[in-house]
Protein backbone atom coordinates (compact mmCIF):
# COMPACT_ATOMS: atom_id res chain seq x y z
CA UNK A 1 0.00 0.00 0.00
CA UNK A 2 2.78 2.35 0.97
CA UNK A 3 4.55 1.73 -2.27
CA UNK A 4 1.41 2.45 -4.30
CA UNK A 5 1.06 5.71 -2.47
CA UNK A 6 4.66 6.53 -3.28
CA UNK A 7 4.10 5.84 -6.98
CA UNK A 8 0.98 8.01 -6.93
CA UNK A 9 2.84 10.91 -5.33
CA UNK A 10 5.63 10.58 -7.84
CA UNK A 11 3.05 10.78 -10.64
CA UNK A 12 1.47 13.84 -9.01
CA UNK A 13 4.87 15.48 -8.84
CA UNK A 14 5.35 14.73 -12.54
CA UNK A 15 2.05 16.42 -13.35
CA UNK A 16 3.09 19.46 -11.30
CA UNK A 17 6.22 19.69 -13.41
CA UNK A 18 4.15 19.48 -16.61
CA UNK A 19 2.03 22.36 -15.44
CA UNK A 20 4.80 24.56 -14.07
CA UNK A 21 5.60 26.31 -17.39
CA UNK A 22 2.02 27.59 -17.83
CA UNK A 23 1.94 28.90 -14.26
CA UNK A 24 5.26 30.68 -14.73
CA UNK A 25 4.23 32.24 -18.05
CA UNK A 26 0.93 33.53 -16.70
CA UNK A 27 2.52 34.84 -13.49
CA UNK A 28 5.31 36.57 -15.41
CA UNK A 29 2.96 38.33 -17.80
CA UNK A 30 0.51 39.27 -15.08
CA UNK A 31 3.09 40.76 -12.70
CA UNK A 32 5.96 41.91 -14.91
CA UNK A 33 4.34 42.90 -18.19
CA UNK A 34 0.74 43.87 -17.44
CA UNK A 35 1.65 44.81 -13.84
CA UNK A 36 -1.60 43.74 -12.28
CA UNK A 37 -2.43 41.73 -9.17
CA UNK A 38 -3.63 38.14 -9.48
CA UNK A 39 -7.45 37.98 -9.29
CA UNK A 40 -9.26 35.20 -7.32
CA UNK A 41 -6.15 33.55 -6.01
CA UNK A 42 -8.25 30.94 -4.18
CA UNK A 43 -10.06 29.82 -7.32
CA UNK A 44 -6.81 29.60 -9.21
CA UNK A 45 -5.21 27.34 -6.63
CA UNK A 46 -8.24 25.04 -6.50
CA UNK A 47 -8.29 24.91 -10.28
CA UNK A 48 -4.58 24.13 -10.49
CA UNK A 49 -5.05 21.33 -7.97
CA UNK A 50 -7.79 19.88 -10.20
CA UNK A 51 -5.62 20.09 -13.29
CA UNK A 52 -2.70 18.31 -11.59
CA UNK A 53 -4.96 15.58 -10.18
CA UNK A 54 -6.77 15.21 -13.52
CA UNK A 55 -3.58 14.86 -15.52
CA UNK A 56 -2.30 12.20 -13.10
CA UNK A 57 -5.51 10.17 -13.34
CA UNK A 58 -5.56 10.52 -17.11
CA UNK A 59 -2.04 9.12 -17.51
CA UNK A 60 -2.85 6.24 -15.13
CA UNK A 61 -5.96 5.39 -17.13
CA UNK A 62 -4.07 5.72 -20.39
CA UNK A 63 -1.65 2.95 -19.52
CA UNK A 64 -4.29 0.79 -17.82
CA UNK A 65 -7.15 1.12 -20.29
CA UNK A 66 -6.71 3.01 -23.56
CA UNK A 67 -3.33 1.65 -24.68
CA UNK A 68 -4.08 -2.02 -23.83
CA UNK A 69 -7.50 -2.06 -25.51
CA UNK A 70 -6.18 -0.38 -28.67
CA UNK A 71 -3.31 -2.85 -28.93
CA UNK A 72 -5.29 -5.97 -28.06
CA UNK A 73 -7.94 -5.13 -30.67
CA UNK A 74 -5.27 -4.51 -33.29
CA UNK A 75 -3.73 -7.89 -32.51
CA UNK A 76 -7.10 -9.64 -32.56
CA UNK A 77 -7.87 -8.18 -36.00
CA UNK A 78 -4.43 -9.14 -37.27
CA UNK A 79 -4.93 -12.72 -36.05
CA UNK A 80 -8.41 -12.87 -37.57
CA UNK A 81 -6.85 -11.96 -40.88
CA UNK A 82 -9.93 -10.31 -42.34
CA UNK A 83 -8.98 -7.04 -44.02
CA UNK A 84 -12.63 -6.10 -44.52
CA UNK A 85 -13.48 -6.14 -40.83
CA UNK A 86 -10.31 -4.24 -39.99
CA UNK A 87 -11.07 -1.58 -42.60
CA UNK A 88 -14.67 -1.30 -41.40
CA UNK A 89 -13.46 -0.92 -37.83
CA UNK A 90 -10.92 1.71 -38.89
CA UNK A 91 -13.56 3.70 -40.73
CA UNK A 92 -16.06 3.50 -37.86
CA UNK A 93 -13.42 4.56 -35.36
CA UNK A 94 -12.42 7.59 -37.43
CA UNK A 95 -15.94 8.60 -38.43
CA UNK A 96 -17.58 7.86 -35.08
CA UNK A 97 -15.09 9.67 -32.90
CA UNK A 98 -15.05 12.74 -35.14
CA UNK A 99 -18.71 13.28 -35.90
CA UNK A 100 -19.50 13.83 -32.20
CA UNK A 101 -16.35 15.81 -31.43
CA UNK A 102 -17.42 18.95 -29.51
CA UNK A 103 -14.72 21.23 -30.92
CA UNK A 104 -15.72 20.24 -34.45
CA UNK A 105 -19.39 20.96 -33.72
CA UNK A 106 -18.38 24.39 -32.41
CA UNK A 107 -16.19 25.17 -35.42
CA UNK A 108 -18.87 24.01 -37.89
CA UNK A 109 -21.47 26.23 -36.23
CA UNK A 110 -19.14 29.21 -36.36
CA UNK A 111 -18.31 28.52 -40.00
CA UNK A 112 -22.02 28.38 -40.87
CA UNK A 113 -22.45 31.75 -39.20
CA UNK A 114 -19.61 33.26 -41.27
CA UNK A 115 -21.02 31.77 -44.45
CA UNK A 116 -24.48 33.21 -43.76
CA UNK A 117 -23.08 36.67 -43.08
CA UNK A 118 -20.92 36.46 -46.17
CA UNK A 119 -23.94 35.57 -48.28
CA UNK A 120 -22.63 32.16 -49.29
CA UNK A 121 -25.73 30.43 -47.99
CA UNK A 122 -29.22 31.72 -47.19
CA UNK A 123 -29.34 33.62 -43.92
CA UNK A 124 -31.84 31.41 -42.11
CA UNK A 125 -31.53 28.81 -39.39
CA UNK A 126 -32.30 25.84 -41.62
CA UNK A 127 -29.66 26.70 -44.23
CA UNK A 128 -27.07 27.28 -41.51
CA UNK A 129 -27.87 23.97 -39.85
CA UNK A 130 -27.63 22.14 -43.17
CA UNK A 131 -24.30 23.76 -43.92
CA UNK A 132 -22.87 23.03 -40.44
CA UNK A 133 -24.00 19.42 -40.61
CA UNK A 134 -22.60 19.08 -44.11
CA UNK A 135 -19.26 20.34 -42.86
CA UNK A 136 -19.30 18.01 -39.87
CA UNK A 137 -20.08 14.93 -41.92
CA UNK A 138 -17.48 15.92 -44.50
CA UNK A 139 -14.78 16.16 -41.82
CA UNK A 140 -15.91 12.93 -40.12
CA UNK A 141 -15.91 11.11 -43.44
CA UNK A 142 -12.44 12.50 -44.16
CA UNK A 143 -11.10 11.19 -40.84
CA UNK A 144 -12.70 7.77 -41.40
CA UNK A 145 -11.10 7.67 -44.84
CA UNK A 146 -7.75 8.75 -43.35
CA UNK A 147 -7.70 5.95 -40.77
CA UNK A 148 -8.60 3.43 -43.49
CA UNK A 149 -5.74 4.63 -45.72
CA UNK A 150 -3.41 4.67 -42.72
CA UNK A 151 -4.34 1.11 -41.75
CA UNK A 152 -3.91 -0.12 -45.34
CA UNK A 153 -0.50 1.55 -45.36
CA UNK A 154 0.50 -0.41 -42.26
CA UNK A 155 -0.75 -3.68 -43.80
CA UNK A 156 1.04 -3.12 -47.08
CA UNK A 157 4.09 -1.32 -45.69
CA UNK A 158 3.85 1.70 -48.01
CA UNK A 159 6.34 4.43 -47.13
CA UNK A 160 4.47 7.23 -45.40
CA UNK A 161 6.17 10.23 -46.97
CA UNK A 162 4.88 9.61 -50.50
CA UNK A 163 1.31 9.59 -49.21
CA UNK A 164 1.78 12.68 -47.03
CA UNK A 165 3.61 14.62 -49.72
CA UNK A 166 0.89 13.61 -52.16
CA UNK A 167 -1.64 14.97 -49.68
CA UNK A 168 0.28 18.24 -49.39
CA UNK A 169 0.31 18.61 -53.16
CA UNK A 170 -3.45 18.02 -53.16
CA UNK A 171 -3.90 20.72 -50.51
CA UNK A 172 -1.81 23.20 -52.49
CA UNK A 173 -3.65 22.51 -55.76
CA UNK A 174 -7.03 22.65 -54.06
CA UNK A 175 -6.13 25.95 -52.37
CA UNK A 176 -5.84 27.66 -55.73
CA UNK A 177 -9.24 26.37 -56.89
CA UNK A 178 -11.31 26.46 -53.71
CA UNK A 179 -13.33 29.58 -52.87
CA UNK A 180 -11.38 31.84 -50.48
CA UNK A 181 -14.02 31.76 -47.72
CA UNK A 182 -13.52 28.04 -47.18
CA UNK A 183 -9.68 28.04 -46.97
CA UNK A 184 -9.26 29.25 -43.37
CA UNK A 185 -11.89 26.82 -42.11
CA UNK A 186 -10.39 23.99 -44.14
CA UNK A 187 -6.86 24.57 -42.79
CA UNK A 188 -8.08 24.68 -39.19
CA UNK A 189 -10.35 21.66 -39.56
CA UNK A 190 -7.26 19.47 -39.78
CA UNK A 191 -6.24 20.46 -36.29
CA UNK A 192 -9.52 20.13 -34.43
CA UNK A 193 -10.32 16.54 -35.30
CA UNK A 194 -7.91 14.74 -33.02
CA UNK A 195 -9.22 14.65 -29.47
CA UNK A 196 -7.54 13.59 -26.27
CA UNK A 197 -9.14 10.15 -26.23
CA UNK A 198 -8.91 9.43 -29.96
CA UNK A 199 -5.16 10.08 -30.12
CA UNK A 200 -4.03 7.40 -27.61
CA UNK A 201 -6.50 4.86 -29.05
CA UNK A 202 -5.50 5.42 -32.66
CA UNK A 203 -1.79 5.44 -31.76
CA UNK A 204 -2.14 2.15 -29.88
CA UNK A 205 -4.08 0.69 -32.81
CA UNK A 206 -1.32 1.60 -35.28
CA UNK A 207 1.52 0.41 -33.08
CA UNK A 208 -0.39 -2.79 -32.21
CA UNK A 209 -1.03 -3.59 -35.88
CA UNK A 210 2.55 -2.90 -36.88
CA UNK A 211 3.89 -5.16 -34.13
CA UNK A 212 1.41 -7.95 -34.92
CA UNK A 213 2.21 -8.11 -38.64
CA UNK A 214 5.43 -9.80 -39.67
CA UNK A 215 7.98 -7.58 -41.35
CA UNK A 216 6.56 -4.31 -40.03
CA UNK A 217 8.48 -2.09 -37.68
CA UNK A 218 6.25 -0.42 -35.04
CA UNK A 219 8.38 2.73 -35.15
CA UNK A 220 8.37 3.14 -38.94
CA UNK A 221 4.92 1.72 -39.68
CA UNK A 222 3.01 2.10 -36.41
CA UNK A 223 2.96 5.89 -36.20
CA UNK A 224 1.40 8.11 -38.84
CA UNK A 225 -2.33 7.48 -38.48
CA UNK A 226 -2.86 10.85 -36.82
CA UNK A 227 -0.91 12.58 -39.56
CA UNK A 228 -3.41 11.27 -42.12
CA UNK A 229 -6.33 12.27 -39.91
CA UNK A 230 -5.12 15.86 -39.81
CA UNK A 231 -4.41 16.06 -43.54
CA UNK A 232 -7.50 14.62 -45.29
CA UNK A 233 -10.06 16.97 -43.66
CA UNK A 234 -8.33 19.94 -45.34
CA UNK A 235 -8.75 18.39 -48.79
CA UNK A 236 -12.30 17.18 -48.19
CA UNK A 237 -13.51 20.48 -46.73
CA UNK A 238 -12.11 22.36 -49.71
CA UNK A 239 -13.94 19.93 -52.02
CA UNK A 240 -17.10 20.61 -49.99
CA UNK A 241 -16.55 24.34 -50.49
CA UNK A 242 -16.08 23.87 -54.23
CA UNK A 243 -19.23 21.78 -54.54
CA UNK A 244 -21.25 24.47 -52.76
CA UNK A 245 -19.54 27.38 -54.49
CA UNK B 1 -20.92 21.83 -2.98
CA UNK B 2 -21.32 23.83 -6.19
CA UNK B 3 -17.87 22.58 -7.10
CA UNK B 4 -19.17 19.02 -6.92
CA UNK B 5 -22.13 19.91 -9.15
CA UNK B 6 -19.76 21.50 -11.64
CA UNK B 7 -17.56 18.42 -11.57
CA UNK B 8 -20.52 16.11 -12.17
CA UNK B 9 -21.65 18.28 -15.08
CA UNK B 10 -18.21 18.15 -16.66
CA UNK B 11 -18.06 14.41 -16.06
CA UNK B 12 -21.42 13.99 -17.78
CA UNK B 13 -20.26 15.90 -20.88
CA UNK B 14 -17.04 13.89 -21.01
CA UNK B 15 -18.96 10.61 -20.76
CA UNK B 16 -21.31 11.68 -23.56
CA UNK B 17 -18.30 12.60 -25.71
CA UNK B 18 -16.71 9.21 -25.12
CA UNK B 19 -19.89 7.20 -25.69
CA UNK B 20 -19.49 6.83 -29.49
CA UNK B 21 -15.91 5.54 -29.11
CA UNK B 22 -16.94 3.19 -26.35
CA UNK B 23 -19.86 1.74 -28.30
CA UNK B 24 -17.73 1.18 -31.42
CA UNK B 25 -15.14 -0.66 -29.35
CA UNK B 26 -17.76 -2.79 -27.61
CA UNK B 27 -19.67 -3.65 -30.80
CA UNK B 28 -16.52 -4.77 -32.62
CA UNK B 29 -15.10 -6.56 -29.60
CA UNK B 30 -18.27 -8.51 -28.91
CA UNK B 31 -19.70 -9.08 -32.40
CA UNK B 32 -16.64 -9.26 -34.65
CA UNK B 33 -13.71 -10.33 -32.51
CA UNK B 34 -16.03 -12.34 -30.26
CA UNK B 35 -13.58 -12.77 -27.45
CA UNK B 36 -13.75 -11.43 -23.92
CA UNK B 37 -11.59 -8.36 -23.38
CA UNK B 38 -8.21 -9.26 -21.96
CA UNK B 39 -7.92 -8.06 -18.33
CA UNK B 40 -11.39 -6.55 -18.58
CA UNK B 41 -11.36 -5.26 -15.01
CA UNK B 42 -8.12 -3.36 -15.43
CA UNK B 43 -9.24 -1.87 -18.76
CA UNK B 44 -12.58 -0.84 -17.26
CA UNK B 45 -10.88 0.93 -14.38
CA UNK B 46 -8.49 2.51 -16.86
CA UNK B 47 -11.44 4.00 -18.75
CA UNK B 48 -12.97 5.28 -15.52
CA UNK B 49 -9.67 6.89 -14.57
CA UNK B 50 -9.41 8.51 -17.99
CA UNK B 51 -12.94 9.92 -17.67
CA UNK B 52 -12.40 11.24 -14.14
CA UNK B 53 -8.96 12.57 -15.03
CA UNK B 54 -10.15 14.37 -18.13
CA UNK B 55 -13.12 15.91 -16.33
CA UNK B 56 -10.96 17.17 -13.45
CA UNK B 57 -8.44 18.47 -15.95
CA UNK B 58 -11.04 20.39 -17.97
CA UNK B 59 -12.79 21.77 -14.90
CA UNK B 60 -9.47 22.93 -13.44
CA UNK B 61 -8.47 24.64 -16.68
CA UNK B 62 -11.86 26.33 -16.85
CA UNK B 63 -11.47 27.52 -13.24
CA UNK B 64 -7.84 28.57 -13.14
CA UNK B 65 -6.15 29.08 -16.45
CA UNK B 66 -8.56 29.86 -19.25
CA UNK B 67 -10.20 33.00 -17.79
CA UNK B 68 -6.86 34.54 -16.90
CA UNK B 69 -5.11 33.44 -20.09
CA UNK B 70 -7.91 34.75 -22.28
CA UNK B 71 -8.06 38.05 -20.39
CA UNK B 72 -4.30 38.34 -20.76
CA UNK B 73 -4.48 37.76 -24.50
CA UNK B 74 -7.09 40.51 -24.78
CA UNK B 75 -5.12 42.97 -22.63
CA UNK B 76 -1.86 42.36 -24.45
CA UNK B 77 -3.45 42.95 -27.83
CA UNK B 78 -5.50 46.00 -26.76
CA UNK B 79 -4.48 49.29 -28.34
CA UNK B 80 -3.89 50.98 -24.97
CA UNK B 81 -1.22 48.43 -24.14
CA UNK B 82 0.40 48.34 -27.57
CA UNK B 83 0.69 52.13 -27.96
CA UNK B 84 1.26 52.89 -24.27
CA UNK B 85 1.24 56.53 -23.23
CA UNK B 86 2.95 57.62 -26.39
CA UNK B 87 0.22 59.82 -27.83
CA UNK B 88 2.34 61.06 -30.71
CA UNK B 89 1.93 57.82 -32.63
CA UNK B 90 -1.53 56.48 -33.18
CA UNK B 91 -0.74 53.76 -35.65
CA UNK B 92 1.08 50.71 -34.37
CA UNK B 93 3.73 49.09 -36.54
CA UNK B 94 4.57 45.40 -36.38
CA UNK B 95 7.48 46.03 -33.99
CA UNK B 96 5.14 47.50 -31.37
CA UNK B 97 3.77 44.02 -30.82
CA UNK B 98 6.96 42.53 -29.33
CA UNK B 99 5.20 41.45 -26.12
CA UNK B 100 2.48 39.77 -28.16
CA UNK B 101 5.06 37.63 -29.97
CA UNK B 102 6.81 36.78 -26.69
CA UNK B 103 3.47 35.87 -25.12
CA UNK B 104 2.47 33.82 -28.17
CA UNK B 105 5.69 31.82 -28.04
CA UNK B 106 5.59 31.38 -24.25
CA UNK B 107 1.94 30.31 -24.14
CA UNK B 108 2.44 28.00 -27.12
CA UNK B 109 5.40 26.31 -25.44
CA UNK B 110 3.87 25.96 -21.99
CA UNK B 111 0.45 24.72 -23.07
CA UNK B 112 2.03 22.12 -25.35
CA UNK B 113 4.08 20.73 -22.44
CA UNK B 114 0.81 20.13 -20.55
CA UNK B 115 -1.10 18.68 -23.54
CA UNK B 116 -2.42 15.19 -22.57
CA UNK B 117 -2.54 13.73 -26.09
CA UNK B 118 1.10 14.71 -26.70
CA UNK B 119 2.03 13.04 -23.40
CA UNK B 120 0.28 9.89 -24.66
CA UNK B 121 2.13 9.83 -27.98
CA UNK B 122 5.44 10.63 -26.28
CA UNK B 123 5.04 7.76 -23.80
CA UNK B 124 4.25 5.38 -26.66
CA UNK B 125 7.20 6.62 -28.72
CA UNK B 126 9.63 6.08 -25.84
CA UNK B 127 8.22 2.59 -25.28
CA UNK B 128 8.31 1.57 -28.96
CA UNK B 129 11.78 2.98 -29.62
CA UNK B 130 13.15 1.13 -26.60
CA UNK B 131 14.13 4.40 -24.94
CA UNK B 132 16.07 5.78 -27.92
CA UNK B 133 13.51 8.58 -28.09
CA UNK B 134 13.01 10.20 -24.71
CA UNK B 135 9.41 11.22 -24.01
CA UNK B 136 10.48 14.50 -22.45
CA UNK B 137 12.90 15.49 -25.23
CA UNK B 138 10.16 14.83 -27.78
CA UNK B 139 7.68 16.97 -25.85
CA UNK B 140 10.14 19.84 -25.48
CA UNK B 141 11.01 19.70 -29.19
CA UNK B 142 7.34 19.75 -30.18
CA UNK B 143 6.70 22.61 -27.74
CA UNK B 144 9.51 24.66 -29.30
CA UNK B 145 7.91 24.03 -32.69
CA UNK B 146 4.53 25.23 -31.47
CA UNK B 147 6.14 28.30 -29.85
CA UNK B 148 7.79 29.32 -33.13
CA UNK B 149 4.61 28.55 -35.08
CA UNK B 150 2.29 30.62 -32.92
CA UNK B 151 4.72 33.55 -32.74
CA UNK B 152 5.05 33.53 -36.52
CA UNK B 153 1.28 33.13 -36.91
CA UNK B 154 0.72 36.20 -34.70
CA UNK B 155 3.21 38.16 -36.80
CA UNK B 156 1.23 37.13 -39.88
CA UNK B 157 -2.00 38.45 -38.38
CA UNK B 158 -0.27 41.73 -37.45
CA UNK B 159 1.18 42.34 -40.91
CA UNK B 160 -1.81 40.79 -42.70
CA UNK B 161 -0.08 38.42 -45.14
CA UNK B 162 -2.25 35.70 -46.73
CA UNK B 163 -2.03 32.47 -44.74
CA UNK B 164 -1.43 30.05 -47.59
CA UNK B 165 1.97 31.51 -48.51
CA UNK B 166 3.22 30.60 -45.04
CA UNK B 167 1.62 27.17 -44.96
CA UNK B 168 2.82 26.23 -48.44
CA UNK B 169 6.38 27.38 -47.61
CA UNK B 170 6.16 25.25 -44.47
CA UNK B 171 5.10 22.26 -46.58
CA UNK B 172 8.07 22.75 -48.89
CA UNK B 173 10.42 22.78 -45.89
CA UNK B 174 8.80 19.59 -44.55
CA UNK B 175 9.19 17.85 -47.91
CA UNK B 176 12.87 18.82 -48.21
CA UNK B 177 13.56 17.72 -44.62
CA UNK B 178 11.82 14.39 -45.24
CA UNK B 179 14.49 13.38 -47.75
CA UNK B 180 17.40 14.10 -45.39
CA UNK B 181 15.90 12.93 -42.13
CA UNK B 182 16.46 9.56 -40.39
CA UNK B 183 13.68 7.25 -41.67
CA UNK B 184 12.67 6.10 -38.19
CA UNK B 185 11.53 9.51 -37.05
CA UNK B 186 9.43 10.55 -40.08
CA UNK B 187 6.04 9.03 -39.11
CA UNK B 188 6.38 10.26 -35.53
CA UNK B 189 7.28 13.74 -36.75
CA UNK B 190 4.21 13.84 -39.01
CA UNK B 191 2.04 12.67 -36.11
CA UNK B 192 3.37 15.31 -33.75
CA UNK B 193 1.73 17.97 -35.89
CA UNK B 194 -1.75 16.66 -35.24
CA UNK B 195 -1.53 15.98 -31.53
CA UNK B 196 -0.35 19.37 -30.34
CA UNK B 197 -3.58 21.19 -30.85
CA UNK B 198 -6.21 20.00 -28.45
CA UNK B 199 -7.57 20.57 -24.96
CA UNK B 200 -5.14 23.10 -23.52
CA UNK B 201 -3.68 24.87 -26.52
CA UNK B 202 -6.72 25.60 -28.69
CA UNK B 203 -8.80 27.82 -26.35
CA UNK B 204 -5.88 30.07 -25.36
CA UNK B 205 -4.45 30.30 -28.85
CA UNK B 206 -7.87 31.02 -30.34
CA UNK B 207 -8.34 33.84 -27.80
CA UNK B 208 -4.99 35.30 -28.83
CA UNK B 209 -5.83 35.13 -32.54
CA UNK B 210 -9.29 36.63 -32.12
CA UNK B 211 -7.91 39.36 -29.82
CA UNK B 212 -5.24 40.32 -32.33
CA UNK B 213 -7.55 40.27 -35.32
CA UNK B 214 -10.22 42.36 -33.63
CA UNK B 215 -7.90 45.16 -32.46
CA UNK B 216 -5.84 45.62 -35.60
CA UNK B 217 -7.59 47.81 -38.15
CA UNK B 218 -8.30 46.08 -41.45
CA UNK B 219 -8.28 42.55 -40.01
CA UNK B 220 -11.44 40.52 -39.77
CA UNK B 221 -11.78 38.40 -36.67
CA UNK B 222 -13.59 35.79 -38.71
CA UNK B 223 -11.00 35.48 -41.46
CA UNK B 224 -7.70 36.35 -39.76
CA UNK B 225 -8.54 35.20 -36.24
CA UNK B 226 -8.41 31.59 -37.32
CA UNK B 227 -5.34 29.97 -38.78
CA UNK B 228 -3.06 30.02 -35.72
CA UNK B 229 -4.00 26.37 -35.21
CA UNK B 230 -2.73 25.54 -38.67
CA UNK B 231 0.63 27.13 -37.75
CA UNK B 232 0.70 25.20 -34.49
CA UNK B 233 0.24 21.91 -36.31
CA UNK B 234 2.85 22.56 -39.01
CA UNK B 235 5.90 23.76 -37.09
CA UNK B 236 6.24 20.81 -34.69
CA UNK B 237 6.79 18.57 -37.75
CA UNK B 238 9.71 20.78 -38.81
CA UNK B 239 11.05 20.93 -35.25
CA UNK B 240 10.98 17.17 -34.65
CA UNK B 241 12.71 16.43 -37.95
CA UNK B 242 15.30 19.14 -37.29
CA UNK B 243 15.97 17.65 -33.85
CA UNK B 244 16.47 14.19 -35.37
CA UNK B 245 18.83 15.61 -37.97
CA UNK B 246 20.89 17.46 -35.35
CA UNK B 247 21.15 14.31 -33.22
CA UNK B 248 22.18 12.31 -36.28
CA UNK B 249 24.91 14.77 -37.24
CA UNK B 250 26.21 14.78 -33.66
CA UNK B 251 26.46 10.99 -33.36
CA UNK B 252 27.96 10.82 -36.83
CA UNK B 253 30.75 13.18 -35.76
CA UNK B 254 31.37 11.12 -32.63
CA UNK B 255 31.72 7.86 -34.54
CA UNK B 256 34.07 9.46 -37.07
CA UNK B 257 36.55 10.48 -34.41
Amino acid sequence: MNQQLFVFFKALLGSCKDLLPIVLVIAFFQFAVLQQPMPNLGDIFIGLGFVVLGLTFFIYGLEMGLFPIGESMAQAFARKGSIWWLVTFAFCLGFGTTVAEPSLIAVAKEAANVAAIGGIIANDAQAQLDYANGLRFTVAFAVGFAIVVGVLRILRGWPIHYLIIGGYIMVVIMTSFAPTWIIGIAYDSGGVTTSTITVPLVTALGVGLASAIKGRNPMVDGFGLIAFASLTPMVFVMIYGMVLG
Amino acid sequence: MSLLVEFLNTLKTTVVDVLPILSIILVFQLLVIRKPIHKVKQVGFGFIYVLIGLSLFLLGLEKALFPLGKLMAEQLTANEFILGNDTATTIATWSDYTWVYVFAAAIGFSTTIAEPSLIAVAIKAEEVSGGAIKANSLRITVAIGVAIGIALGSYRIVVGHPIHYYIITGYIIVVIQTFFCPKLIIPLAYDSGGVTTSTVTVPLVAALGLGLASTIPGRSALIDGFGLIAFASLFPIIAVMAYAQITQVKTHKKTNR
